[in-house]
């Protein structure tokens, strides 16, 4: 049994968790054409779900902040993405891809602005005066989600917003008898460049060293001279804008998007984080893909169990490893 | 004029006073030696030096600048290292990524590189290790590595022989004799034998207050004195 174990940590150890889910699922699907559709969806979900989660993760493992109100950022993100997509429709339907394009650049650069600067409001006024109070943290974060939510009902409406995609992201590339959706493609090709440049900055970088020494022991890094409260403004930013583009990419792909949107996917990002361990970049795309494989597999096999299987996936996984899978050394 | 000196400083943890009244002269140069028993105030005092705790009353003078109520980051760029009890060590980081951190720009100097290889080789063999996986002795090395990658006036250390092996309490000795040429040491120590033969000054804290000071050579010599602030039985 040690043997096997210390086998499985050589190839890779948890990293093989969706090796093993999207092998399982095979088995379980049986059509070979239609398990290929689903883990590309899966992937996808996966790298946009990331996004959405990251900032989160970094929050609490950086600042010690549980911020329920991360999922504002996310609707916001889809919900500004989608106007400016509306607006820009005849850009979208045009048989120009740089058009295409450009709309589409512009909407994504719109919520990621809109992410920094809410992401620094929210932190300065909300999170700031709540630090090393969890009780209070939960209470106002909640607080802001409701009161954005109500905002955002206010601007966009109650009615579901449909999300134009640009002209070249529609459609399927037919390979054999599988077909996969080119958003989802691109999505996961986004999203994984956005997990590099994650990874580059974490771990190249000065800026990076310092989180991950943050991540591990706020005290001792402002002992070495260095002002911590610019480093948490700094990455609270960072996790708002990445979440306010992973909800503007999330748009686009459900291309059907309600205010409802923000508190469904706060459940799955707190899943994924928690899966993951707390303040760990890889953790959370391991979580993230999981729970991406898991959403599409079982909505197949048992879409009355989509959501449950979520859970049921996170406490089966915290009772193996409490902390998650590869979590920050603490 | 000293190096650092407090005033009547009085901490509270939480609702809790715990500094009543400490007062200390630190000199520039060699290693002052702070004594006291388990719960004393000695770990409360040098955090509340470090601006990790906030004094709420009293004067903390470095270098003549009052630094009471500055910011942790401002009061160690003054030029104060710290080395907590705990060592503070970043274990998911390497070796070598713990001691860049602490360098001013990112890049070591190679004379105080070559300096930390000297004074701790274990070092620079486990360079590229995660922190996590040294052993305590090696990390303590780190940890007071840490402390003189950059030049520092002061350096405040907090039980560094605590569970070490005597073997690796020698070097440390030997490694804080070394440090103490050019860097004032204040240091926090249960370990009286190891204090007794690196200390040039000395206090002894006594439930958050000041109970005796004075030069350590006249400290060691008075057995009755030792027993009664320390209890140890000579
Ligand atoms: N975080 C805290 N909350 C409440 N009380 C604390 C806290 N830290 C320390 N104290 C109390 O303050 C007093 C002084 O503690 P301190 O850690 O400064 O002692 P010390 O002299 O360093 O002891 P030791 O030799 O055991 O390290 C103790 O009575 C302790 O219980
Ligand atoms: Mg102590």
């Amino acid at each position: 049994m040690d043997r096997l174990a210390e086998q499985i940590g050589r190839f890779g150890g948890v990293n093989l968790l969706p090796v093993a889910l999207a092998l399982v699922a095979f088995v379980l699907i049986g059509a070979p054409s239609s398990w290929v559709t689903l883990t590309v969806a899966g992937l996808a979900m996966g790298l946009m779900v990331f996004l959405m989660a990251s900032g989160l993760s970094l929050v609490f493992g950086l600042m010690d902040v549980l911020n329920f109100g991360h999922s504002a950022f996310i609707s916001f993100g889809a919900f500004v993405a989608a106007s400016v997509l509306i607006a820009l429709n005849h850009w979208l339907v045009a048989d120009s891809v740089i058009l295409n394009a450009l709309a589409l650049a512009f909407a994504f650069i719109a919520a990621i602005g809109f992410g920094l600067v809410a992401g620094w409001l929210f932190e300065t006024i909300i999170v700031r005066p709540v630090y090393r109070d969890h009780l209070r943290q939960i209470l106002i974060t909640m607080g802001a989600l409701i009161v954005s939510e109500q905002v955002i009902l206010a601007i966009w409406g109650g009615t579901p917003v449909t999300v134009p995609r640009p002209h070249f992201l529609e459609g399927s590339w037919i390979i054999g008898d599988v077909s996969i959706e080119v958003y989802r493609g691109f999505a996961f090709v986004l999203g994984a460049l956005i997990f590099v440049g994650l990874h580059f900055l974490l771990n190249r970088t000065r800026i990076g060293l310092l989180i991950r020494a943050g991540v591990e022991n706020r005290e001792m890094v402002e002992s070495l001279g260095f002002n911590i409260d610019r480093l948490f403004i700094g990455v609270f930013m960072l996790g708002s804008a990445l979440a306010a583009l992973g909800g503007a990419m999330w748009a686009g792909y459900e291309t059907l998007i309600t205010p409802a949107l923000g508190g469904e996917m706060m459940i799955i990002v707190f899943i994924v984080v928690i899966i993951g361990g707390l303040g760990s970049i890889r953790g959370t795309l391991l979580g993230a893909i999981i729970v991406g494989l898991t959403a599409n597999y079982v909505g197949y096999l048992a879409p009355k169990l989509a959501l449950a299987s979520n859970m049921i996936l996170m406490m089966a996984i915290l009772m193996w490893r409490p902390k998650g899978l590869a979590p920050a050394v603490k | 004029m000293s190096l650092l000196s407090l005033e009547d400083v009085r901490t509270d943890i939480g609702q809790y006073a715990v500094l009543h009244c400490i007062s200390l002269e630190v000199p520039e140069g060699g290693v002052f030696v702070l004594l006291g028993r388990n719960g004393a105030g000695k770990t409360t005092t040098l955090r509340s030096i470090m601006g990790l705790w906030r004094p709420k009353a009293g004067a903390i003078r470095f270098q003549g600048e009052v630094i009471s109520g500055l910011h942790t980051a401002e009061i160690a760029r003054k030029g104060i290292a710290y080395v907590p009890e705990n060592m503070g060590i970043f274990g998911g980081l390497t070796v070598e990524e713990n001691l860049v951190l602490a360098t001013e720009k990112g890049k070591f100097d190679p004379d105080r590189l070559a300096r930390i290889y000297g004074l701790f080789p274990a070092l620079e063999q486990f360079w590229t290790k995660q922190a996590w996986s040294l052993s305590g002795g090696q990390k303590q090395m780190l940890a007071v590595a840490r402390a003189i990658v950059e030049p520092r006036a002061l350096i405040l250390i907090d039980e560094p022989t605590k569970g070490l092996a005597p073997s690796i309490v020698a070097a440390m000795a030997e490694a804080f004799r070394d440090i103490a040429r050019t860097t004032t040491i204040l240091l926090v120590e249960q370990n009286f034998h190891f204090a007794k033969s690196l200390g040039r000054d000395m206090a002894v804290i006594e439930d958050g207050r000041v109970v005796h000071s004075g030069t350590m050579a006249g400290f060691a010599a008075d057995a009755e004195l030792q027993n009664r602030l320390l209890g140890l039985a000579t």
